[in-house]
């Protein structure tokens, strides 16, 4: 089975994307979906209606959903091969900019959308730094020099990520993303997987409950407004 | 500074919207090529240009298919918008940019690996030459109107892409000069492809593709059969143009037409 790993801020057009893909190579593989959300979603019943494929969804609830999507990834590789799938896609919430979901054995696909703003890769370079693969959206909104200004962004935060622009709603474009599905390996060892980049250190006391504002309140990994970098203050 | 040298672009047939085989056995574009392509609206015009756009390969809803130089297109130049030998200029006349003009038409420069920084003023004064409104280039791209939008993006398809095929969607729209573009990308002896609704750019093209029901439908190749009615829309047009430029500057128009 093979594993695609989305990614992407909100409305960027991730599930457009996905929806040409399952449209392309539903012939080809059997293909199974899991998209991972915060509050609600309603990706997987759109597609499995749709397509008639096996969709399903995980909530994060209070979890980071990135986080959530590292945990539940080993189950549901092993659902959709329960299921017979060839396949797998995987859909992240999008919400937070710092975070890579990616992993080894997968092909990781960053979604932009063209009409996010011209500093829009420089604000999300993590999240396009560690994929494979850069899908920008929405390229019959904009002019060809602007797709022209947009992508010299993208290479400035990773230079060798591929770019592929589309109109996802029509599908133009999208043989060169078909071609690198067709061409990823397989995964070979579920068990092996990890994570391409480090996630944030995101666990600080305010997870933990504590509301009160200002670092001096907090322990672990603070922050202060004046040399904002990292700093650690045991309890 | 191209991969190679074009020759041609040649459109190969698809279909119309009820399936069935477009007419014409092939389109082939040259440079100096002005071609217009027109029809009712939903007939199918900017999906004509889109197809040449994306180098389409029985890809999209027409299933038309674009040859370079008599075969497909080499992956780099249809993925590498900087290697792509076509610039489309939309009918959308906002650009998105978050950037001023000058730090837009830099980063293009960059963009395309040109050595030369004098690009950024000549596009800019090229610009100024299809609008009335002037441009600077410490304006912000968001805040350009319709109107210099396009007279910037045309500029800089023709100084910057340097792209010898340009493809222009309803260049009438947004109150430019439409005679100065015409005249200025012939004279840069680019080919031009432009879906319009206006009878005088129609008339002043070498080739008219005529669409139907998303299909090309004929190709009238004039000659000079039509100079007589040349002639009269360029004289109406001057007029038009005339009373356009007085209403716009806030005359009043009580005298006879008042013919430039």
């Amino acid at each position: 089975m093979k594993l695609l790993i989305f990614a992407g801020p909100p409305s960027a057009g991730k599930t457009a994307v996905i929806r040409q893909i399952i449209r392309q190579l539903a012939g080809e593989y059997a293909i199974a979906f899991l998209k991972i959300d915060v509050v609600r979603a309603f990706e997987d019943e759109e597609l499995s209606a749709e397509f008639g494929i096996p969709a399903r969804k995980v909530y994060s609830g209070d979890v980071c959903p990135d986080h959530t999507g590292i945990l539940v990834l080993r189950d549901a590789i092993s659902w959709a091969e329960d299921l017979g799938a060839a396949l797998l896609i995987v859909e992240s919430a999008g919400l937070c900019l710092r975070c890579t979901p990616y992993t080894t054995q997968s092909l990781g696909i960053v979604v932009l959308s063209a009409v996010g703003g011209t500093n829009s890769p420089l604000k999300m370079a993590p999240m396009i730094a560690l994929a494979d693969i850069a899908v920008v959206t929405k390229v019959d909104l904009i002019s060809q020099a602007e797709k022209e200004v947009f992508r010299e962004r993208v290479r400035e935060v990773a230079p060798r990520v591929d770019i592929i622009e589309t109109n996802a709603v029509q599908g133009t474009g999208l043989r060169f993303l078909m071609k690198a599905i067709r061409n990823v390996p397989e995964i070979l060892d579920a068990d092996g997987i990890v994570l391409r980049g480090m996630p944030p250190l995101a666990v600080c006391t305010i997870c933990a409950g504590k509301k009160e504002i200002g670092w001096q309140h907090h322990f672990g990994i603070l922050k202060t407004l004046d040399g904002a970098d990292d700093l650690y203050r045991g309890e | 500074m191209e991969p190679f040298a074009i020759t041609t672009i040649t459109v190969l047939p698809g279909k119309s919207k009820d399936g069935s085989r477009e007419a014409f056995k092939e389109i082939t574009i040259r440079a100096g090529d002005m071609i217009s392509i027109v029809g009712p609206t939903g007939s199918g015009k900017t999906a004509f240009i889109n197809d040449i756009e994306v180098f389409a390969c029985g890809d999209t809803v027409t299933e038309r298919t674009i040859l370079v130089n008599g075969e497909v297109p080499p992956d780099e130049m249809v993925r590498d918008p900087a290697k792509k030998p076509i610039a489309l200029i939309t009918q959308n006349t906002k650009c998105l940019a978050d950037l001023t003009v000058q730090e837009f038409l830099e980063m293009h420069v960059k963009a395309r690996r040109i050595p030369d920084d004098t690009r950024t003023e000549g596009t800019i004064s090229l610009a100024n030459e299809f609008t009335g409104e002037k441009i600077a280039g410490t304006m912000r791209m968001t805040s350009l109107s319709g109107g210099q939008t396009r007279s910037l993006l045309i500029a800089d398809a023709i100084f910057v892409s340097s792209a010898p095929i340009i493809l222009l969607d309803e260049v009438e729209s947004g109150g430019i000069f439409k005679e100065n573009v015409i005249a200025s990308l012939k004279a840069h002896k680019k080919a031009v492809l432009f879906v319009t609704h206006d009878p005088l750019l129609a008339l002043l093209s070498d080739r008219r593709i005529v669409m139907r029901n998303g299909a090309v439908e004929t190709i009238l190749e004039p000659g000079g059969r039509e100079k007589k009615a040349l002639a009269r829309i360029s004289d109406m047009d001057r007029i038009f143009s005339c009373m356009r430029e007085k209403i716009r500057a806030g005359e009043l128009l009580d005298e006879e037409v008042p013919l430039p």
